[in-house]
């Protein structure tokens, strides 16, 4: 089987979403990657560099600098005639254009695969991870989008893909980029990060949540995360969000402070190696997945935690 | 503009979903059932439009069994204009739905499509961008803000990392995300009113859609359950832990 696997990208660098992807495509046949962009040909030889990696489609035109789903998707579906199985990564990227190419295929897609069971069977999670369905494909090709946390990363380095340059549609007219305001930060993304450090409505505040969870995000290296009651409150952006509805994790340590656990916030986190809890409900139901628990006033907590690390 | 709302009846959201004994998907019997949150999100989103006159007339859709019209009704008291029913006790698929919605989008002609970015029940996350691939039109998905501005629509997107904002010609397609708005309660009166509103009740024949799934489930199981761990004294035995980690 041939695939063709959508590389997330920002005309710089590799986003690491795509790793996983390349894992779970290379579970199913070669391995195709598409990187559309422009001036992104620093991408395509990252890529082309991503172990297993066998050819690099590389779309150059300004239609694409932003991803645009209107334009990239014509261009993936024409690309999938010599191809068997579609796959991007569960990232609102891969979210936003994966269905745009199943529609063109005439293709019911799998979303949010967490393993490969054969050549058509995947698992996928519904019902926001309360159930989990074993699914067939009766379709002649596939559209996957690919959970990263459920899948290991592909090496970086190691592969040596062959670049070809592909041309597409280009702009199909109908939408164009206004702006951006992407966060910069120094810390580690949420969906790739060891720690995260994330907190709940019980922060009270902006400030409270800052004064707070940075200090020992800051001590840890981690990333920060928060409960969707924290960021409707308005203590963090919308992008800090963990849960269902926000981003999907599974670092290596997930500490829940002020964190009730709705059941929303577990189905994004409850995947971590190891949870730590800290809220003064003792009947809260982060303590049913928490690795270890500490039933305390997290403002004295956290800040002795901090200087006790 | 008219604007065209699908709306789904799922398990209601504070529900805790049951896995059927026999593996065969999720309990649905004697449980109680609401609009999708994200749909009505879409609702109150087209409501708002039409107050501030960017909006003409509302046309809520649902595809799914006969008690769907309860969601239907709930879109017209909160105030939609009318609604269509198109009925069938199959579980249909995002692809199907989105061909059924695109063939009432060719009769409706409406200048918006507003739908939530996803169900809570099979969390599929497809059916507003496939209706926008098949009618060839744009599509602003997982919508934080959105703005008509004379033949085309601004739409502020939630993505990974921050917000993107991307300008569509209308006709355009719109899946909501959180916070685009907090959708309201309708009142006693226009639930009342809303009982006097046109619903036309269809099939998939009736639009020429196959609603054969493309997707078999072979079966539906429980999640990995997690056990509880244990608890610490006080801060000190808690970094006793993290040390132990190997995480600082």
């Amino acid at each position: 089987m041939k695939t063709l696997v959508l590389v997330e990208h920002d005309n710089t660098k590799v986003q690491d979403a795509t790793l996983a992807v390349v894992t779970a495509a290379s579970k199913l046949g070669e391995v195709h990657l598409l990187v559309a962009g422009h001036n992104c040909g620093a991408v395509a030889e990252a890529a082309a560099r991503i172990a297993g990696v066998g050819k690099v489609h590389v779309a150059d035109d300004a239609a694409y600098a932003n991803g645009l789903a209107e334009n990239v998707a014509p261009l993936a579906a024409a690309l999938m005639a010599d191809h068997d199985a579609f796959l991007a990564p569960a990232t609102t990227q891969g979210k936003n254009v994966a269905p745009r190419v199943a529609a063109h295929l005439d293709v019911m897609q799998i979303s949010e695969i967490l393993s490969v069971e054969g050549p058509k069977t995947f698992t996928r999670p519904i019902y926001a991870g309360n159930a989990i369905a074993t699914v067939e494909s009766t379709d002649a090709k596939l559209v996957i989008t690919v959970r990263g946390t459920a899948f290991e990363k592909a090496a970086t380095e190691g592969g040596s893909g062959t670049i070809e340059a592909v041309s597409g549609p280009g702009d199909a007219g109908t939408s164009s980029f206004v702006s951006s305001e992407i966060a910069k930060s120094e810390r580690p993304e949420l969906t790739s990060a060891k720690v995260i450090v994330s907190g709940g409505r019980a922060l009270k505040d902006a400030e409270t949540f800052e004064a707070t969870i940075t200090p020992l995000a800051d001590k840890l290296g981690a990333a920060i995360g928060a409960s969707r009651a924290a960021v409707d409150a308005g203590y963090v952006p919308n992008d800090y969000q963990v849960g269902q509805t926000g981003k999907i994790v599974a670092p290596e340590v997930y500490f829940a402070i002020g964190i009730s656990g709705a059941i929303q916030h577990l189905a994004g986190m409850k995947d971590s190696k190891v949870i730590i809890a800290i809220n003064k409900d003792e009947d809260a139901p982060i303590f049913q997945v928490a690795d270890v628990g500490l039933v305390t006033d997290l403002f004295t907590a956290v800040p002795e935690l901090t200087a006790a690390l | 503009m008219k604007i065209l709302v699908p709306v789904k009846r799922v398990i209601d959201y504070n529900v805790k979903p049951r896995v059927k004994a026999d593996g065969t998907g999720v309990d649905l019997a004697n449980v109680k059932m609401s609009m999708n949150p994200f749909d009505e999100i879409a609702v109150e989103e087209a409501i708002r439009l039409k107050e501030k006159g960017a909006g003409t007339e509302i046309v809520a859709v649902s595809i799914g069994p006969a008690k769907a019209q309860e969601t239907l009704r709930t879109a017209l008291a909160m105030g939609a204009d009318r609604a269509i029913l198109v009925e069938t006790e199959e579980e249909v698929e995002p692809l199907a739905v989105a061909k059924i919605l695109k063939a009432i989008a060719d009769e409706e002609q409406p200048g918006l499509v507003i739908l939530g970015k996803q169900s809570i029940s099979d969390d599929s996350n497809q059916t507003g961008q496939m209706l926008a691939a098949l009618m060839g039109r744009p599509q602003g998905t997982f919508a934080n803000t959105v703005e008509v501005d004379g033949d085309s629509v601004v739409v502020k997107r939630e993505v990974d990392g921050g917000l993107q904002t991307v300008k569509l010609a209308l006709p355009a397609i719109v899946t909501t995300d959180l916070r685009l708005n907090e959708p309201r309660y309708a009142s006693l009166p226009n639930i009342m009113k809303a009982k006097q509103k046109p619903l036309a009740t269809k099939t998939a024949a009736d639009y020429g859609v196959d609603l054969t799934p493309r997707l078999k489930t072979l079966k539906v199981t429980e999640p990995a359950v997690r056990q509880a761990g244990v608890k610490v004294a006080d801060v000190a035995e808690l970094v006793e832990k993290i040390k132990a980690l190997g995480i600082a």
